[in-house]
Protein backbone atom coordinates (compact mmCIF):
# COMPACT_ATOMS: atom_id res chain seq x y z
CA UNK A 1 0.00 0.00 0.00
CA UNK A 2 1.18 3.41 -0.25
CA UNK A 3 2.32 5.64 2.33
CA UNK A 4 2.99 3.34 4.82
CA UNK A 5 5.32 4.19 7.45
CA UNK A 6 7.08 1.67 9.32
CA UNK A 7 6.27 1.60 12.73
CA UNK A 8 7.74 -1.55 14.71
CA UNK A 9 10.01 -4.15 13.04
CA UNK A 10 9.83 -7.12 15.57
CA UNK A 11 11.42 -10.59 15.05
CA UNK A 12 8.38 -12.28 13.30
CA UNK A 13 6.29 -9.41 11.79
CA UNK A 14 6.27 -5.24 10.53
CA UNK A 15 3.65 -2.93 11.65
CA UNK A 16 3.35 -0.48 9.10
CA UNK A 17 0.99 2.64 9.81
CA UNK A 18 -1.09 3.76 6.45
CA UNK A 19 -4.78 4.43 5.38
CA UNK A 20 -7.49 2.48 3.88
CA UNK A 21 -10.54 2.87 3.07
CA UNK A 22 -9.83 6.81 4.51
CA UNK A 23 -9.08 5.03 7.92
CA UNK A 24 -6.36 4.96 9.76
CA UNK A 25 -5.31 1.43 9.82
CA UNK A 26 -1.94 -0.77 11.11
CA UNK A 27 -0.91 -3.26 8.94
CA UNK A 28 0.89 -6.26 10.58
CA UNK A 29 2.86 -8.25 7.72
CA UNK A 30 4.58 -11.44 8.71
CA UNK A 31 7.69 -11.33 6.55
CA UNK A 32 9.32 -14.40 4.85
CA UNK A 33 12.90 -16.01 6.60
CA UNK A 34 15.57 -16.92 4.63
CA UNK A 35 16.77 -19.42 6.80
CA UNK A 36 13.92 -21.53 7.13
CA UNK A 37 12.75 -23.88 4.68
CA UNK A 38 10.17 -22.32 1.60
CA UNK A 39 7.33 -24.75 2.29
CA UNK A 40 7.70 -24.63 5.90
CA UNK A 41 8.35 -20.90 6.21
CA UNK A 42 5.14 -20.15 3.94
CA UNK A 43 3.02 -22.58 6.38
CA UNK A 44 3.91 -20.66 9.21
CA UNK A 45 3.43 -17.35 7.75
CA UNK A 46 -0.27 -18.12 6.25
CA UNK A 47 -0.91 -20.23 9.23
CA UNK A 48 -0.52 -17.44 12.17
CA UNK A 49 -2.14 -14.85 9.98
CA UNK A 50 -5.49 -16.43 9.95
CA UNK A 51 -5.05 -17.47 13.58
CA UNK A 52 -4.46 -14.34 14.88
CA UNK A 53 -6.83 -12.61 12.32
CA UNK A 54 -9.47 -15.05 14.14
CA UNK A 55 -8.41 -14.40 17.56
CA UNK A 56 -8.33 -10.29 17.93
CA UNK A 57 -11.95 -10.64 16.46
CA UNK A 58 -13.27 -13.66 18.22
CA UNK A 59 -11.45 -11.65 21.67
CA UNK A 60 -13.56 -8.70 20.27
CA UNK A 61 -16.71 -10.98 20.63
CA UNK A 62 -16.12 -11.58 24.33
CA UNK A 63 -16.30 -8.25 25.05
CA UNK A 64 -12.07 -7.55 24.92
CA UNK A 65 -11.22 -4.19 23.28
CA UNK A 66 -9.56 -5.43 20.56
CA UNK A 67 -8.36 -3.28 16.98
CA UNK A 68 -11.11 -4.32 14.36
CA UNK A 69 -9.52 -6.06 11.38
CA UNK A 70 -10.73 -4.75 8.36
CA UNK A 71 -8.72 -7.47 5.87
CA UNK A 72 -6.86 -10.49 6.21
CA UNK A 73 -4.52 -11.06 3.21
CA UNK A 74 -2.89 -14.29 3.07
CA UNK A 75 -0.87 -13.91 -0.01
CA UNK A 76 0.69 -11.39 1.37
CA UNK A 77 0.84 -13.03 5.11
CA UNK A 78 -1.16 -9.62 6.44
CA UNK A 79 -3.48 -8.29 8.30
CA UNK A 80 -5.30 -4.70 8.58
CA UNK A 81 -6.70 -3.62 11.35
CA UNK A 82 -8.00 -0.36 13.00
CA UNK A 83 -5.29 1.91 14.64
CA UNK A 84 -5.10 2.55 18.00
CA UNK A 85 -3.56 5.80 19.58
CA UNK A 86 -2.56 4.41 23.00
CA UNK A 87 -0.40 4.95 24.75
CA UNK A 88 0.53 1.59 25.92
CA UNK A 89 -0.03 0.94 29.93
CA UNK A 90 3.29 0.65 30.19
CA UNK A 91 3.98 4.30 29.73
CA UNK A 92 0.85 4.96 32.16
CA UNK A 93 2.00 3.20 35.21
CA UNK A 94 4.91 5.79 36.31
CA UNK A 95 1.86 8.20 36.43
CA UNK A 96 -0.84 6.40 38.55
CA UNK A 97 -1.85 6.87 41.56
CA UNK A 98 -2.68 4.28 43.29
CA UNK A 99 -6.67 4.31 43.42
CA UNK A 100 -6.34 4.52 39.68
CA UNK A 101 -4.29 1.74 38.94
CA UNK A 102 -6.40 -0.69 41.44
CA UNK A 103 -9.27 0.42 38.70
CA UNK A 104 -7.09 -0.39 35.92
CA UNK A 105 -5.51 -3.81 37.17
CA UNK A 106 -9.17 -4.85 38.07
CA UNK A 107 -10.43 -4.11 34.49
CA UNK A 108 -6.70 -5.89 32.95
CA UNK A 109 -7.88 -9.05 35.13
CA UNK A 110 -11.47 -9.21 34.30
CA UNK A 111 -10.19 -8.52 30.50
CA UNK A 112 -8.10 -11.98 30.71
CA UNK A 113 -10.86 -13.60 32.39
CA UNK A 114 -13.38 -13.02 29.87
CA UNK A 115 -10.63 -14.34 27.26
CA UNK A 116 -10.04 -17.32 29.05
CA UNK A 117 -13.52 -17.85 29.76
CA UNK A 118 -13.86 -18.06 25.93
CA UNK A 119 -11.18 -20.43 25.85
CA UNK A 120 -8.22 -18.04 24.18
CA UNK A 121 -5.05 -17.36 25.71
CA UNK A 122 -2.91 -13.97 24.14
CA UNK A 123 0.55 -15.66 24.99
CA UNK A 124 2.30 -12.45 25.48
CA UNK A 125 0.66 -10.31 28.33
CA UNK A 126 2.77 -7.57 28.76
CA UNK A 127 2.24 -3.74 29.36
CA UNK A 128 3.30 -2.79 26.20
CA UNK A 129 0.64 -5.25 24.15
CA UNK A 130 -1.91 -3.14 26.21
CA UNK A 131 -3.09 -0.02 25.06
CA UNK A 132 -5.11 2.93 26.42
CA UNK A 133 -7.53 4.81 24.42
CA UNK A 134 -10.83 6.68 25.36
CA UNK A 135 -10.86 4.71 28.93
CA UNK A 136 -10.83 1.38 27.19
CA UNK A 137 -7.89 -1.25 27.58
CA UNK A 138 -7.37 -2.19 24.26
CA UNK A 139 -5.34 -5.65 23.84
CA UNK A 140 -3.26 -6.04 21.22
CA UNK A 141 -0.52 -8.80 19.40
CA UNK A 142 -2.00 -11.83 19.55
CA UNK A 143 0.90 -13.35 17.18
CA UNK A 144 1.51 -15.88 20.49
CA UNK A 145 -1.92 -16.80 21.47
CA UNK A 146 -4.33 -19.66 20.71
CA UNK A 147 -7.46 -21.33 21.67
CA UNK A 148 -7.73 -23.41 24.33
CA UNK A 149 -8.74 -24.09 27.74
CA UNK A 150 -5.34 -25.76 29.38
CA UNK A 151 -4.88 -24.75 32.41
CA UNK A 152 -0.78 -24.52 31.58
CA UNK A 153 -1.57 -21.95 29.02
CA UNK A 154 -3.75 -19.93 31.36
CA UNK A 155 -1.25 -20.16 34.23
CA UNK A 156 1.72 -19.05 31.79
CA UNK A 157 -0.29 -16.14 30.29
CA UNK A 158 -1.03 -15.24 34.23
CA UNK A 159 2.48 -15.48 34.95
CA UNK A 160 3.54 -13.07 32.38
CA UNK A 161 1.29 -10.83 33.06
CA UNK A 162 2.35 -10.85 36.98
CA UNK A 163 6.11 -10.92 35.66
CA UNK A 164 5.41 -7.74 33.27
CA UNK A 165 3.71 -5.89 36.27
CA UNK A 166 6.52 -7.12 38.68
CA UNK A 167 9.48 -5.80 36.03
CA UNK A 168 7.52 -2.03 36.17
CA UNK A 169 6.81 -1.46 39.15
CA UNK A 170 8.31 -3.05 41.98
CA UNK A 171 6.93 -1.23 44.88
CA UNK A 172 3.81 -1.76 44.24
CA UNK A 173 3.66 -4.80 42.03
CA UNK A 174 1.69 -6.81 44.96
CA UNK A 175 -0.95 -4.27 45.19
CA UNK A 176 -0.96 -4.45 41.34
CA UNK A 177 -1.24 -8.13 41.39
CA UNK A 178 -3.88 -8.29 44.05
CA UNK A 179 -5.91 -6.13 41.83
CA UNK A 180 -5.77 -8.21 39.20
CA UNK A 181 -6.55 -11.38 40.51
CA UNK A 182 -9.82 -9.49 42.08
CA UNK A 183 -10.64 -9.20 38.24
CA UNK A 184 -9.96 -12.14 36.94
CA UNK A 185 -11.75 -14.52 39.98
CA UNK A 186 -14.74 -12.00 39.50
CA UNK A 187 -14.92 -13.08 35.51
CA UNK A 188 -13.39 -16.58 36.65
CA UNK A 189 -15.30 -17.74 39.53
CA UNK A 190 -14.24 -20.97 41.38
CA UNK A 191 -12.61 -21.84 38.07
CA UNK A 192 -9.49 -19.66 38.90
CA UNK A 193 -8.78 -21.40 41.79
CA UNK A 194 -6.33 -24.47 39.55
CA UNK A 195 -5.31 -21.87 37.51
CA UNK A 196 -3.80 -19.37 40.64
CA UNK A 197 -2.45 -22.43 41.84
CA UNK A 198 -0.36 -23.75 38.57
CA UNK A 199 0.84 -19.88 38.49
CA UNK A 200 2.78 -20.41 41.62
CA UNK A 201 3.95 -23.56 40.20
CA UNK A 202 4.74 -22.01 37.37
CA UNK A 203 7.12 -19.73 39.27
CA UNK A 204 8.44 -22.47 41.45
CA UNK A 205 10.28 -23.56 38.14
CA UNK A 206 12.68 -21.17 39.02
CA UNK A 207 12.26 -20.39 35.41
CA UNK A 208 12.96 -16.39 35.81
CA UNK A 209 13.09 -15.99 39.92
CA UNK A 210 15.87 -17.07 42.29
CA UNK A 211 16.02 -20.81 42.17
CA UNK A 212 15.04 -21.92 45.92
CA UNK A 213 13.65 -25.36 43.84
CA UNK A 214 15.98 -27.80 45.25
CA UNK A 215 16.83 -26.02 48.35
CA UNK B 1 51.81 -13.51 39.47
CA UNK B 2 50.01 -16.72 37.25
CA UNK B 3 47.32 -18.90 39.23
CA UNK B 4 46.78 -22.19 37.59
CA UNK B 5 43.54 -23.78 37.64
CA UNK B 6 42.51 -27.42 36.55
CA UNK B 7 39.31 -27.53 35.63
CA UNK B 8 37.37 -30.80 35.90
CA UNK B 9 34.73 -32.04 34.02
CA UNK B 10 32.29 -35.22 33.85
CA UNK B 11 28.48 -34.18 33.83
CA UNK B 12 27.42 -36.74 31.23
CA UNK B 13 29.45 -39.11 28.51
CA UNK B 14 32.56 -36.82 28.42
CA UNK B 15 35.39 -37.04 31.36
CA UNK B 16 38.04 -34.22 31.25
CA UNK B 17 40.32 -32.18 32.53
CA UNK B 18 42.12 -28.70 31.57
CA UNK B 19 44.19 -26.63 32.98
CA UNK B 20 44.27 -22.94 32.29
CA UNK B 21 46.32 -19.69 33.82
CA UNK B 22 44.77 -16.38 35.01
CA UNK B 23 46.08 -14.86 31.55
CA UNK B 24 43.44 -17.39 30.01
CA UNK B 25 46.08 -19.33 27.92
CA UNK B 26 44.55 -23.23 28.14
CA UNK B 27 47.86 -25.33 28.97
CA UNK B 28 45.78 -28.36 28.28
CA UNK B 29 42.08 -30.05 27.33
CA UNK B 30 42.38 -33.61 27.74
CA UNK B 31 39.23 -35.63 27.47
CA UNK B 32 37.83 -39.08 27.08
CA UNK B 33 34.22 -39.58 25.56
CA UNK B 34 31.95 -42.60 26.28
CA UNK B 35 30.68 -44.36 23.58
CA UNK B 36 28.26 -46.59 24.55
CA UNK B 37 28.09 -50.16 22.28
CA UNK B 38 24.68 -49.46 21.39
CA UNK B 39 21.61 -47.34 22.64
CA UNK B 40 21.84 -44.07 24.25
CA UNK B 41 24.09 -43.01 27.64
CA UNK B 42 23.40 -45.38 30.64
CA UNK B 43 24.96 -43.02 33.62
CA UNK B 44 26.30 -46.25 35.52
CA UNK B 45 28.02 -47.26 32.19
CA UNK B 46 28.92 -43.88 31.93
CA UNK B 47 30.22 -43.28 35.33
CA UNK B 48 32.44 -46.93 35.55
CA UNK B 49 34.21 -45.13 31.81
CA UNK B 50 34.91 -42.16 33.80
CA UNK B 51 36.61 -43.47 36.77
CA UNK B 52 38.27 -45.87 34.28
CA UNK B 53 40.04 -42.88 32.39
CA UNK B 54 40.01 -39.95 35.42
CA UNK B 55 43.65 -40.92 36.08
CA UNK B 56 45.21 -41.31 32.68
CA UNK B 57 43.00 -37.92 31.51
CA UNK B 58 44.46 -35.91 34.28
CA UNK B 59 48.15 -37.41 33.94
CA UNK B 60 47.92 -36.13 30.45
CA UNK B 61 46.55 -33.07 30.97
CA UNK B 62 49.20 -32.34 33.40
CA UNK B 63 51.71 -33.46 31.62
CA UNK B 64 50.78 -31.22 28.34
CA UNK B 65 50.52 -28.49 30.77
CA UNK B 66 54.06 -28.80 31.44
CA UNK B 67 53.56 -28.55 35.69
CA UNK B 68 53.03 -30.60 38.71
CA UNK B 69 49.83 -30.91 40.78
CA UNK B 70 51.43 -29.16 43.16
CA UNK B 71 51.38 -25.74 41.26
CA UNK B 72 47.72 -26.00 40.81
CA UNK B 73 46.23 -22.67 42.89
CA UNK B 74 42.86 -24.46 42.90
CA UNK B 75 40.84 -27.09 41.45
CA UNK B 76 37.34 -26.53 40.31
CA UNK B 77 34.51 -28.96 39.23
CA UNK B 78 31.15 -29.05 37.16
CA UNK B 79 28.81 -29.80 39.94
CA UNK B 80 25.80 -29.68 37.61
CA UNK B 81 23.17 -29.80 35.54
CA UNK B 82 23.85 -33.50 34.50
CA UNK B 83 23.72 -37.19 35.17
CA UNK B 84 24.14 -38.40 39.05
CA UNK B 85 26.50 -41.18 38.79
CA UNK B 86 28.75 -38.57 36.35
CA UNK B 87 28.76 -36.21 38.14
CA UNK B 88 29.89 -37.89 41.55
CA UNK B 89 32.61 -39.69 40.01
CA UNK B 90 33.84 -36.05 38.98
CA UNK B 91 33.54 -34.77 42.14
CA UNK B 92 34.88 -37.64 44.00
CA UNK B 93 38.09 -36.98 42.53
CA UNK B 94 38.24 -33.42 42.18
CA UNK B 95 37.84 -33.68 46.35
CA UNK B 96 40.72 -36.20 46.65
CA UNK B 97 42.88 -33.70 44.30
CA UNK B 98 42.28 -31.00 46.31
CA UNK B 99 42.25 -32.88 49.90
CA UNK B 100 45.95 -33.86 48.67
CA UNK B 101 47.38 -30.34 47.22
CA UNK B 102 45.73 -28.54 49.80
CA UNK B 103 44.17 -25.83 47.66
CA UNK B 104 40.14 -24.87 47.25
CA UNK B 105 37.77 -26.83 45.40
CA UNK B 106 35.96 -24.28 43.18
CA UNK B 107 32.23 -25.27 42.26
CA UNK B 108 31.52 -24.53 38.78
CA UNK B 109 27.76 -24.96 37.12
CA UNK B 110 28.72 -26.49 33.83
CA UNK B 111 26.40 -24.40 31.64
CA UNK B 112 28.03 -21.19 32.90
CA UNK B 113 31.36 -22.88 32.02
CA UNK B 114 29.79 -23.31 28.18
CA UNK B 115 29.01 -19.40 27.83
CA UNK B 116 32.33 -18.33 29.67
CA UNK B 117 34.72 -20.18 27.61
CA UNK B 118 33.02 -19.02 24.60
CA UNK B 119 33.58 -15.21 25.54
CA UNK B 120 37.32 -16.01 26.43
CA UNK B 121 37.59 -17.25 22.92
CA UNK B 122 35.67 -14.72 21.31
CA UNK B 123 36.50 -11.88 23.15
CA UNK B 124 32.46 -11.03 22.83
CA UNK B 125 31.75 -8.88 25.71
CA UNK B 126 28.23 -9.63 26.20
CA UNK B 127 26.91 -11.86 23.20
CA UNK B 128 23.21 -13.58 22.74
CA UNK B 129 24.04 -17.18 23.74
CA UNK B 130 22.94 -20.06 21.81
CA UNK B 131 23.74 -23.45 23.96
CA UNK B 132 22.35 -26.72 22.55
CA UNK B 133 23.95 -30.20 22.79
CA UNK B 134 22.12 -33.82 24.08
CA UNK B 135 21.27 -32.52 27.25
CA UNK B 136 20.80 -28.68 27.03
CA UNK B 137 18.94 -26.30 24.52
CA UNK B 138 19.02 -22.72 25.90
CA UNK B 139 18.83 -19.23 24.63
CA UNK B 140 20.48 -16.95 27.29
CA UNK B 141 21.89 -13.48 27.74
CA UNK B 142 23.20 -11.71 30.62
CA UNK B 143 21.48 -9.36 32.80
CA UNK B 144 21.43 -7.67 36.48
CA UNK B 145 24.37 -10.30 37.58
CA UNK B 146 23.25 -13.68 35.99
CA UNK B 147 22.57 -15.62 32.73
CA UNK B 148 18.97 -15.59 32.15
CA UNK B 149 16.84 -17.80 30.42
CA UNK B 150 15.40 -16.59 27.54
CA UNK B 151 14.42 -19.78 25.96
CA UNK B 152 15.06 -23.42 26.43
CA UNK B 153 12.96 -26.91 25.79
CA UNK B 154 10.18 -27.60 26.98
CA UNK B 155 10.81 -31.00 27.22
CA UNK B 156 14.08 -32.77 25.63
CA UNK B 157 17.23 -31.05 24.38
CA UNK B 158 17.93 -30.31 20.32
CA UNK B 159 20.85 -33.04 20.59
CA UNK B 160 19.09 -35.53 21.91
CA UNK B 161 15.92 -35.32 19.50
CA UNK B 162 18.76 -36.00 17.03
CA UNK B 163 20.50 -38.50 17.93
CA UNK B 164 17.33 -40.64 18.86
CA UNK B 165 16.18 -40.32 15.24
CA UNK B 166 19.42 -41.15 14.24
CA UNK B 167 19.94 -44.27 16.17
CA UNK B 168 16.07 -45.07 15.15
CA UNK B 169 17.29 -45.01 11.62
CA UNK B 170 19.97 -46.87 12.38
CA UNK B 171 22.87 -44.37 12.13
CA UNK B 172 26.06 -45.80 14.69
CA UNK B 173 27.80 -42.66 16.54
CA UNK B 174 27.86 -39.70 16.24
CA UNK B 175 24.63 -39.54 14.55
CA UNK B 176 23.90 -36.01 13.56
CA UNK B 177 26.66 -35.13 10.68
CA UNK B 178 25.54 -38.55 9.04
CA UNK B 179 21.61 -37.52 9.54
CA UNK B 180 23.02 -33.95 7.98
CA UNK B 181 24.54 -36.34 4.90
CA UNK B 182 20.96 -37.69 4.18
CA UNK B 183 19.69 -34.40 4.71
CA UNK B 184 21.68 -32.94 1.84
CA UNK B 185 20.11 -35.29 -0.65
CA UNK B 186 16.43 -34.69 0.73
CA UNK B 187 14.48 -32.60 -1.82
CA UNK B 188 10.82 -32.95 -0.47
CA UNK B 189 9.86 -31.45 2.61
CA UNK B 190 7.45 -33.33 4.84
CA UNK B 191 5.15 -31.39 7.69
CA UNK B 192 6.02 -32.10 11.26
CA UNK B 193 5.30 -31.00 14.27
CA UNK B 194 7.10 -27.10 14.14
CA UNK B 195 6.50 -26.33 18.23
CA UNK B 196 7.23 -23.15 19.50
CA UNK B 197 5.62 -21.24 22.84
CA UNK B 198 6.37 -17.92 23.14
CA UNK B 199 10.31 -18.31 23.83
CA UNK B 200 10.43 -21.81 23.96
CA UNK B 201 10.81 -24.98 22.12
CA UNK B 202 9.37 -28.58 22.21
CA UNK B 203 11.01 -31.35 20.40
CA UNK B 204 9.24 -34.64 21.99
CA UNK B 205 6.55 -34.37 19.96
CA UNK B 206 8.34 -33.39 16.63
CA UNK B 207 10.77 -36.51 17.60
CA UNK B 208 7.79 -38.74 17.96
CA UNK B 209 6.17 -38.05 14.48
CA UNK B 210 9.08 -37.82 12.83
CA UNK B 211 10.32 -41.70 14.16
CA UNK B 212 7.09 -42.75 13.26
CA UNK B 213 7.19 -41.42 9.91
CA UNK B 214 10.80 -43.46 9.30
CA UNK B 215 9.50 -46.46 6.35
CA UNK B 216 6.17 -44.63 5.44
CA UNK B 217 8.76 -41.77 3.73
CA UNK B 218 12.01 -41.23 2.31
CA UNK B 219 14.91 -41.09 4.80
CA UNK B 220 16.82 -38.29 3.24
CA UNK B 221 13.52 -36.17 2.64
CA UNK B 222 12.60 -37.14 6.17
CA UNK B 223 16.40 -35.81 7.88
CA UNK B 224 15.71 -33.22 5.82
CA UNK B 225 12.76 -32.14 7.22
CA UNK B 226 13.06 -33.26 11.04
CA UNK B 227 16.63 -30.62 10.51
CA UNK B 228 14.51 -27.76 9.02
CA UNK B 229 12.08 -27.94 11.62
CA UNK B 230 13.94 -28.11 14.75
CA UNK B 231 16.48 -25.53 13.02
CA UNK B 232 13.79 -23.43 12.05
CA UNK B 233 12.11 -23.42 15.61
CA UNK B 234 15.67 -23.21 17.28
CA UNK B 235 16.62 -19.85 15.03
CA UNK B 236 13.11 -18.35 15.51
CA UNK B 237 13.50 -18.26 19.26
CA UNK B 238 16.77 -17.43 18.65
CA UNK B 239 15.53 -14.49 16.81
CA UNK B 240 13.13 -13.11 18.99
CA UNK B 241 15.54 -13.28 22.05
CA UNK B 242 18.29 -11.14 19.52
CA UNK B 243 15.07 -9.14 18.76
CA UNK B 244 14.43 -8.51 22.31
CA UNK B 245 17.62 -8.36 24.28
CA UNK B 246 19.42 -6.45 21.38
CA UNK B 247 23.03 -7.70 21.87
CA UNK B 248 25.04 -7.25 19.27
CA UNK B 249 26.35 -10.36 18.75
CA UNK B 250 25.85 -14.23 19.17
CA UNK B 251 27.69 -17.03 20.32
CA UNK B 252 26.68 -20.69 19.36
CA UNK B 253 28.21 -23.37 21.67
CA UNK B 254 27.30 -26.64 23.00
CA UNK B 255 27.75 -29.96 20.91
CA UNK B 256 25.24 -29.35 18.49
CA UNK B 257 27.40 -26.44 17.31
CA UNK B 258 29.70 -27.91 15.10
CA UNK B 259 26.38 -28.48 12.74
CA UNK B 260 27.25 -26.90 9.70
CA UNK B 261 23.45 -26.26 8.89
CA UNK B 262 23.14 -24.86 11.68
CA UNK B 263 25.56 -22.51 11.69
CA UNK B 264 24.46 -21.16 8.35
CA UNK B 265 20.98 -20.94 9.55
CA UNK B 266 22.08 -18.82 12.86
CA UNK B 267 24.53 -16.64 10.56
CA UNK B 268 21.62 -16.06 8.26
CA UNK B 269 19.49 -14.71 11.66
CA UNK B 270 22.26 -12.53 12.56
CA UNK B 271 22.72 -10.80 9.55
CA UNK B 272 18.90 -9.98 9.51
CA UNK B 273 19.78 -8.32 12.71
CA UNK B 274 23.20 -6.87 12.05
CA UNK B 275 24.54 -9.07 15.06
CA UNK B 276 28.07 -10.89 14.79
CA UNK B 277 27.99 -14.37 14.75
CA UNK B 278 30.38 -16.55 16.60
CA UNK B 279 30.54 -20.25 16.69
CA UNK B 280 33.14 -21.88 19.88
CA UNK B 281 35.68 -24.24 18.36
CA UNK B 282 34.42 -27.84 18.74
CA UNK B 283 37.03 -28.93 21.25
CA UNK B 284 35.59 -26.01 23.20
CA UNK B 285 31.83 -26.03 22.17
CA UNK B 286 31.56 -29.77 23.35
CA UNK B 287 32.23 -31.05 27.14
CA UNK B 288 35.32 -30.02 28.34
CA UNK B 289 37.88 -29.58 31.35
CA UNK B 290 39.20 -26.42 29.90
CA UNK B 291 36.29 -24.49 30.22
CA UNK B 292 35.44 -25.78 33.69
CA UNK B 293 39.26 -24.17 34.35
CA UNK B 294 38.33 -21.42 33.45
CA UNK B 295 35.20 -20.49 34.73
CA UNK B 296 36.81 -22.23 38.27
CA UNK B 297 39.35 -19.13 37.86
CA UNK B 298 36.58 -16.68 37.41
CA UNK B 299 35.14 -17.78 40.40
CA UNK B 300 38.11 -17.89 42.38
CA UNK B 301 38.99 -14.50 41.76
CA UNK B 302 35.74 -13.54 43.77
CA UNK B 303 36.54 -16.39 46.45
CA UNK B 304 34.44 -18.47 45.66
CA UNK B 305 34.95 -21.92 46.86
CA UNK B 306 33.58 -24.69 48.50
CA UNK B 307 34.27 -26.79 51.43
CA UNK B 308 34.43 -30.24 51.07
CA UNK B 309 31.87 -31.56 53.42
CA UNK B 310 29.51 -29.19 51.54
CA UNK B 311 30.65 -29.78 47.57
CA UNK B 312 27.11 -31.94 46.91
CA UNK B 313 26.22 -32.57 43.15
CA UNK B 314 23.32 -30.58 41.91
CA UNK B 315 22.03 -32.60 39.54
CA UNK B 316 19.19 -30.26 38.38
CA UNK B 317 21.33 -26.83 38.96
CA UNK B 318 19.88 -24.41 36.59
CA UNK B 319 21.61 -21.18 34.73
CA UNK B 320 19.81 -18.84 36.28
CA UNK B 321 20.24 -19.69 39.49
CA UNK B 322 24.06 -18.29 39.66
CA UNK B 323 25.14 -15.63 40.48
CA UNK B 324 27.68 -14.10 38.19
CA UNK B 325 29.77 -11.63 40.27
CA UNK B 326 33.00 -11.45 37.41
CA UNK B 327 30.32 -9.48 35.51
CA UNK B 328 29.91 -5.84 35.41
CA UNK B 329 26.02 -5.23 36.53
CA UNK B 330 23.98 -2.98 33.99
Amino acid sequence: MENEILIKKGAEAELYKSTWMNREVVIKRRKSKSYRNPDLDRYIRVHRTSLEAKLLSDARKLGVPTPIVYDVDLNNTQIIMSFIRGPPLKNLIPKMNKEYMKKTFIEIGRLVGLLHKGGIVHGDLTTSNMLIQNDMIFFIDFGLGDYTKDIEARGVDIHLMRRAIESLYYEFSEYAYESFIVGYKEIMLDEANDILKRVIEIRKRGRYVEGDRHK
Amino acid sequence: MKIYIMGIESTAHTFGCGIITSNGEILSNVKSEYIPPSGGIHPREASQHHSQKALSVIKKALEEAKISLYDIDGVAISLGPGLGPCLRTGATIARAIALLINKPLIPVNHCVAHIEIGRLITKEEDPLVVYVSGGNTIISAFSDGRYRVFGETLDIALGNCLDVFARHLGLPHPGVPKLEALADKGKNFIFLPYIVKGQDVSYSGLLTTAIKYIGKYDSCDLSMSLLETAYGMLAEVTERALAHTEKTSLLLTGGVARSLRLQRILKSVCEEHSARFHVVPPELAGDNGAMIAWTGYLAYKENITIPIESSFIKQRWRLDEVEIPWRMRY
